[in-house]
């Protein structure tokens, strides 16, 4: 407790730094992996990340500096040779588009480790810390490196403002984009020079072997909050933020932990917790949904009952016990009074101890239920010329559903029918 | 003696993996394979914790256990959840390999294993593990007794369920519509791979078993139209890059399953030459004849 | 009339949308059926719930009476060309030899007697010659051929086709035609999923006309009117999408309890 309140009040400068510069990398690649992912290209970011460290390896063994500009040179090359030779492949030969990526990222990495190996075998003093690349170690960036970074992120992230709409439309509709004399090409060019360079600093952070996650993982998360592009955008972002921040708290606590797999963790809560509570398209929000839908059905299934009886008895008004109700339809006892109560706490139905009757506001509603029940059968049995003892079954599900607008519409094309095919007579709510 | 010892168990390895990839790339699951291999980790992981050692069989349930997880996953999140495949695929490895790593960092003390080796594991090491039986013969190491056993088990597995992987990799609909368990097949050969992943954990670690399984399977695949002969064909790349990657690294003085990633790699740009260079002469042969 | 497949009530949805409502038909032994209708009019999975291969929302399918579990070894489907991937390495016969695989033989060897049987298909088809070429050098004809060659091969009663004529030539064409007419005198049973109205007259004995809903099915000289057809092309029913698209939002089922 005492080191959060310590981190949180950024008294030592270094920790400032540090966390800002992670958020800012997080929030970055948050915004590049939503192209990313509306392209369905989120494994061509994880083979980006791991075809980066032989370029930082060779990168470092040319130039004998760990210097971050130098080291971003390498990276940058190495991670556009990937892309070129994933397209090369998957466009040349019978080879698919995943198999490409696999052997890039495999290849790439295997000869980045082999290098990586290889010097620090060499035993060469400035080594020490090349390492992180693999899974990020935040708390050893140094003020310049941050700068750096952190610098490389904005710009980016003002370069993707700048160009929104055009991504926008090549992620969405590639065609259209052309269509209307888009230079197609060049934007992709760009959103791959940018996508590049994203990981290129985000391996900062979480190092190469998790920096997919840091692309896809918030924008998948933010996919659940909304259907708006700028909003999710702006949501997988504060995932990415609150990611980094959560990334440099740790290594602030335990600065021998890698950085990567805590920053990964915390993004695959936010995304597993949005997939299940986000509002309305969440997993939670949609089972309420059913749920509800069920307890609609049992409620205007129960009220069809008391209108059954009274069609038979010609007597809608009349008491009816839970015997008598359950005889008409097969019903469980316990579903028939949960039903029943639902029912009562909206006043459509009245009981006297077990005694229950259908109010005139239930009425109305079971004569609504049944008359589109019995319009339905109709509709199928003219338009899909089905026979009058196949239609029951759909009708009972569909009655459910039909709004009031599809209502008249049946009506209309059925000609304000007044039997159903079985010639019982279809109900009209009296004013 | 040492380099024949590495040598052998790698390409034991390289070639049991490399089997299963060539199902793996015709069935267009190379990055699932990737996602396994990664998703293991947790599993190796906690088997350690709980039995205390690298005792192969709980390790091994417990590797067969998480792959077929992690494909059920993966499955969750694109049916259920309706998220993108590859998202779906994404997520789930990288979320699974950071649990992986935190149990290792956090238990560093008691887990044998150290990031390094999640990397690329100890192929160094094999020749200094030996199998000594109680009545003190020396058998060799035992990675090398463990990754054949492992590979008469998977080739056992290709041979007598030849016909069933075959049609159900060129076309499941059919084979459903034969009657034929789809399901059954599709788990097996995950089972298989999440299984091999484990074995080969040791000596090449978590990442570049992707490279043993998708690499020489895809060279070959470039260089032949038969399944027989991409599986043979993809079994001597794996041997041949076995060695060259052994003697690169002895010459580099770095990693050996770095080494033998990147001469797989350098085997299949030549593969793929080879095939660019075939069209190229199929497709001049082609005009030639129509313009004649 | 005998009938080889009777479909009852049957609704298949995708993600819940129906694609197919309440289809409801019979068709007789020993003809050609062609289903007929639009493009996304549900033919291909009409099919696949014929053959198990889609969970129907509702409804069933008999073959012969019976369930496709006890007659699948009479049952023979021909996908459609392009579910599949040519590249795939194998060879013509390997292919047309799947036409032997059951799930009681899986394990063991191919025999001779299926070889002879493979060879005696790619015959019928024409295909012989190409026997030991491998499929990814196949034209789109070549491969449809080597499709029916293996569904030959089941040795089946009944023949489920998606779509042979697509992409194949005059000559093909006509050979494939050839063909189903022989295996009709043989007594067999075809249905084949067509959508060119121009040939489907000549080619079918019955036609079963399709578009989300059935429109109409029968013997093709009943079917050929112009109100039919009109009714089969003029798009989907209003109503009808609608309550689809209100199922999918809504989360509900097209039956009341699962
Ligand atoms: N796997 C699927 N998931 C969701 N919707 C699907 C799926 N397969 C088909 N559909 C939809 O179901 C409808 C019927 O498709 P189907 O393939 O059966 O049509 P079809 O009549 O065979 O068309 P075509 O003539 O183009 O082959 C289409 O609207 C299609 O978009
Ligand atoms: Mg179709």
């Amino acid at each position: 407790m005492n080191d959060l309140l310590q981190f949180l009040s950024f008294s030592d400068p270094n920790v400032r730094f540090v966390t800002i510069g992670t958020m800012i990398l997080g929030a970055t690649a948050a915004m590049v992996g939503s192209f990313s992912f509306l392209r369905k290209k989120a494994l061509v970011g994880d083979a980006i990340a791991h075809s980066i460290l032989p370029g930082v390896c060779l990168a470092f063994m040319l130039s004998g500096s760990k210097d971050p500009l130098v080291l971003i040179v390498g990276a940058f090359i190495t991670g556009w040779l990937s892309l070129i030779i994933i397209d090369g492949i998957s466009r040349t030969t019978k080879l698919k588009n995943d198999a490409a990526i696999g052997i890039v990222l495999s290849v790439f990495f295997g000869f980045g480790i082999l290098l990586l190996t290889s010097i620090q075998q060499s035993g060469n003093a400035a080594q020490s810390g090349l390492d992180k690349f693999l899974f990020g170690k935040a708390a050893s960036l140094t003020q310049y490196d941050i700068l750096v970074f952190s610098s490389i992120g904005i710009v980016l992230i003002l370069v993707l403002l700048l160009f929104y709409k055009e991504f926008k439309l090549i992620s969405f509709n590639p065609d259209y984009a052309k269509v209307i004399g888009l230079p197609v090409k060049f934007l992709e060019f760009i959103l791959a020079t940018i996508t590049v360079l994203a990981v290129a600093v985000g391996i900062q952070a979480v190092g190469v072997v998790l920096m997919a996650a840091l692309l896809i993982t918030p924008a998948s998360g933010a996919r659940f909050w909304t259907h708006r592009l700028g909003t999710m955008i702006f949501i997988a972002m504060v995932f990415g933020a609150i990611s980094g921040f959560f990334g440099s708290f740790i290594s602030y606590v335990a600065p021998s932990m890698p950085t990567g797999p805590w920053v990964v963790m915390c993004l695959s809560f936010l995304t597993i917790g949005s997939i299940w509570f986000a509002p309305k398209r969440g997993m939670l929000a949609k089972y309420r949904v059913q749920h509800q839908n069920q307890q609609k059905i049992l409620k205007e299934n129960v009220l069809k009952l008391f209108y059954h009886i009274g069609e038979k008895e010609n007597d809608f008004h009349a008491e009816r016990s839970i015997e008598q109700l359950l005889k008409t339809r097969d019903l469980r006892p316990t579903e028939l009074k949960k039903g029943l109560h639902l029912l009562k706490s909206e006043n459509t139905v009245r009981n006297k101890d077990d005694k229950w009757l259908i109010t005139a506001k239930g009425l109305n509603e079971a004569i609504r239920i049944i008359r589109l029940h019995r319009l339905w059968e109709m509709y199928l049995n003219q338009r899909l010329k089905l026979e009058p003892d196949h239609v029951h079954n759909d009708a009972e599900a569909i009655e459910h559903i039909i709004t009031p607008e599809i209502e008249r519409q049946l009506e209309k094309e059925l000609n304000y029918p007044t039997k159903d095919p079985h010639q019982s007579i279809i109900p009209y709510i009296k004013e | 003696m040492d380099a024949f010892w590495i040598i052998l168990s790698s390409s034991l390895i390289a070639v049991t993996c490399s089997l299963l990839g060539c199902y793996l790339v015709l069935r267009k699951m190379a990055m699932i394979g990737d996602a396994i291999s990664h998703a293991v980790l947790p599993g190796i992981v906690i088997a350690y914790l709980i039995s205390g050692s690298r005792e192969a069989l709980p390790m091994l349930i417990g590797a067969a256990i998480i792959g077929v997880f992690t494909t059920v996953l993966i499955e969750l999140f694109y049916k259920k959840a309706k998220l993108q495949i590859d998202a779906s695929i994404g997520i789930t490895f990288t979320w699974l390999f950071a649990i992986g790593i935190i149990l290792i960092s956090l238990f560093a003390g008691q887990v044998d294993l150290d990031q390094d080796c999640v990397l690329y594991g100890e192929i160094a090491y094999v020749p200094l593990d030996l199998w000594i039986t109680d009545a003190g013969v020396n058998m060799g190491p035992r990675t090398v007794w463990i990754s054949a056993s492992l590979l008469i088990l998977i080739l056992s597995f290709i041979i007598i369920g030849y016909k069933g992987l075959f049609l159900t990799t060129f076309n499941e609909e059919f084979a459903k519509a034969l009657g034929i368990a789809v399901g059954f097949w599709h788990y097996s050969l995950m089972s298989a791979v999440s299984l091999t992943t484990v074995i080969s954990f040791e000596s090449v670690g978590a990442i570049l078993v992707v490279a043993f399984l998708i690499v020489p399977a895809s060279a070959a695949y470039l260089i032949t139209h038969k399944l027989k002969e991409m599986l043979i064909l993809s079994a001597i790349f794996s041997v041949l890059s076995s060695i060259g990657g052994y003697y690169l690294a002895a010459y580099i003085n770095g990693s050996i399953a770095g080494a033998i990633a990147s001469v797989a790699g350098i085997l299949f740009l030549f593969c793929w030459l080879i095939s660019m260079y075939r069209k190229r002469n199929n497709t001049s042969r082609l005009i030639l004849n129509s313009t004649s | 009339m005998e009938v080889a497949l009777e479909t009852h009530n049957l609704t298949v949805s995708y993600n819940r949308r129906p694609v197919l409502w309440n289809i409801d038909f019979k068709i007789p032994v020993g003809q050609i059926t062609g289903i007929i209708g639009p493009n996304g009019s549900g033919k291909t999975t009409l099919l696949k719930a014929i053959m198990g291969l889609v969970k129907p929302s509702s409804g069933y399918c008999k073959l012969f009476d019976q369930d496709l579990k006890q007659v699948r070894e009479r049952i023979s489907y021909v996908p459609q060309r392009e579910s599949v991937d040519w590249d795939f390495p194998a060879s013509v016969m390997d292919i047309v030899l799947m036409g032997r695989y059951k799930s009681s033989n899986l394990f063991k060897r191919i025999n001779q007697s299926d070889r002879d049987i493979a060879v005696e298909a790619l015959e019928k088809v024409n295909m012989l010659e190409f026997s030991n070429r491998q499929i990814s050098q196949l034209s789109g004809g070549q491969q449809q051929r080597v499709f029916i060659a293996r569904s030959l091969a089941q040795g089946a009663d009944l023949y489920i086709m998606d779509e042979p004529f697509v992409g194949v030539d005059a000559a093909t064409e006509e050979a494939i035609l050839n063909l189903l007419t022989e295996m009709k005198n043989q007594g067999k049973t075809v249905i084949v999923v067509h959508h060119d109205l121009q040939t489907a007259k000549d080619y079918f004995d019955w036609i079963v006309l399709l578009n989300t809903r059935l429109v109409a099915v029968g013997p093709k000289d009943d079917i050929f009117r112009e109100d039919l057809l009109q009714e089969a092309y003029g798009g989907k029913l209003n109503v009808l999408s609608k309550v689809g698209d209100l199922i999918k939002e809504k989360g509900f089922s097209v039956r009341e309890r699962k």
